[in-house]
């Protein structure tokens, strides 16, 4: 489980997260929603330590994660899969070569580093894309091989940093059912980080509404789309 | 604690923080070949092989003024064969790895610094964090050693091509002969000339990917950060040779 207990962050004078509290149940998809600028991706950046709150603490599977030695931190994030917002890809490395970065540190051999990258990508529609490089994809492409780099470490929880911001609906619904597969086969605990609404309704079990920095509501799916929370029913109504 | 600081209070402590920790893990991962072994045969040739052009136009010049200043300087008082010896001293000793070392700055430095300070604001450095990759022994430490390789057989490129080219300018234009020019060459040579300019230009080059690497990995905004970053870079580079350049002087002659 992930657990993130009175976590406050500022940038400056700008205080990011401000007493964020939220439980995330293992096995579930937790849509963490909310406007631009309330801390949804920074608080995604403390679960696999890119970022140590200024106070409160950050835990996975019982480990505070600014308590843990460099290596502990290693180890820990080889069970996480993180996708990014655009990808990330390594822009002067192959997309077969990006996909088995993750893999070569954890001392596979070559024939299982090469396996592994090859069922990730074809699991994602990309079989073939292997010896391309970043600049010569799309959008979606580039996302979905960031989600295959995520899943070829086999990790227990994936974090999607805003999935479908940037794409097409029809390569955003994509995105959605690709997330929701893996959940389905692989079994992973995800972590979503959106304002689309229509994707979180359909990958998320529970949903996470942030607003100046802390939990405004959570609840299912359900729960959420029939709060009485006016900021709530404005976020979804999309009232101005 | 935290409660009782101001944010600057606690940007200042997350620095000193920052830099240590910083310092701790590109030492750290210098013991991990395995990760930068593969890397450094594309750094060579990147950070050294590519540099050449730019090391030996510049060390054809200046072998060329200092050939004229030489004589321009010595006329009527001086030996003209002191041209040779003059020429080679310096080039060897001071202007072949200095020089060098500030073009490559601006190479070398602003390629490191931008090309890490993209990736930090892409957020290609947090990707090999997430995958459990040591940033530092990806990135840094192959630029770092194939900086400190390379600069010094750049630098001896340079100093052979200043030579020459001073040797040329001498017998075309300052009415000296070969003999004459090698005659002052030898002279005044020494074995320790060469070497103290070889480990200088070391120094340089390790220092520079250093900045280079440091500003980069602290790159922070758009388009306008890695610009900065890049500027950092180039100055501090320079600021390092210079610096070390002293130091050299003072610890080796």
């Amino acid at each position: 489980m992930i657990s993130f207990r009175d976590v406050t962050k500022s940038f400056g004078p700008k205080r990011v997260l401000d007493g964020f509290s939220l439980d995330i149940p293992e096995g579930q998809t937790t849509v963490l929603l909310g406007y631009s600028g309330t801390g949804k991706s920074v608080a995604l950046k403390h679960i696999v330590g890119l970022l140590e709150p200024d106070r409160g603490e950050v835990e996975v599977d019982g480990k505070v994660i600014e308590r843990l030695s460099r290596d502990e931190l290693v180890r820990l994030r080889a069970t996480i899969g993180y996708v990014f917002q655009f990808a990330a890809l390594l822009d002067s490395i192959s997309v077969f070569e990006n996909v088995a970065l993750g893999l070569r540190q954890q001392g596979l051999t070559e024939a299982a580093v090469t396996e592994q990258v090859r069922s990730s990508l074809a699991r994602v529609g990309l079989a073939d894309a292997g010896e391309r490089y970043p600049a010569e994809l799309s959008g979606g492409m580039r996302k979905r091989v960031g989600i295959a780099r995520a899943i070829a470490l086999e990790p227990r929880y994936i974090l999607y940093d805003e999935p479908t911001t940037g794409l097409d609906p029809v390569t955003s619904a994509l995105i959605d059912r690709l997330m929701v597969r893996t959940k389905r086969d692989l079994g992973v605990t995800g972590v979503v980080v959106t304002h689309d609404l229509r994707s979180a309704f359909s990958v998320g079990d529970r949903i996470a509404m942030l607003y100046e920095g802390r939990v405004r509501a959570v609840g299912t799916v359900d729960e959420i789309r029939n709060t009485d929370d006016p900021v709530v029913r404005q976020f979804i109504e999309g009232r101005p | 604690m935290s409660d009782r600081l101001n944010p600057f209070g606690i940007a200042q402590i997350g620095l000193v923080r920052r830099t240590g920790r910083w310092v701790a893990d590109a030492s750290r991962a210098v013991a991990m070949p395995r990760v930068w072994l593969p890397l450094l045969v594309v750094h060579l040739r990147r950070l050294g092989v590519d540099s050449i052009p730019i090391a030996l136009f510049l060390a054809v010049f200046t072998g060329i003024v200092l050939a004229l200043l030489a004589s321009y300087i010595f006329t009527g008082a001086v030996p003209l064969y002191f041209v040779g010896a003059l020429v080679a001293k310096t080039v060897m000793m001071e202007l072949g790895p200095v020089l060098t070392g500030m073009a490559l700055a601006g190479r070398v430095g602003a390629n490191i610094a931008a090309e890490l300070g993209t990736m930090k604001v892409t957020e290609q450095v947090d990707a090999l964090e997430t995958l459990a990759v040591d940033v530092h022994a990806y990135l840094v430490v192959p630029r770092v050693v194939a900086a400190t390789l390379m600069f010094p057989v750049v630098t001896a490129m340079a100093i052979t091509v200043g030579v020459v080219s001073g040797w040329i300018t001498a017998v075309n234009l300052l009415d000296l002969s070969t003999p004459e020019f090698f005659k002052g060459v030898r002279q005044f040579y020494q074995l320790k000339d060469v070497w103290f300019g070889l480990v200088k230009s070391a120094s340089f080059g390790c220092a520079i990917a250093l900045m280079g690497a440091l500003t980069g990995l602290r790159t922070q905004g758009g388009a306008e950060g890695v610009g900065r970053a890049t500027t950092r870079a180039v100055v501090l580079g320079c600021e390092a040779i210079l610096v070390l350049d002293a130091f050299w002087a003072l610890v080796l002659l």
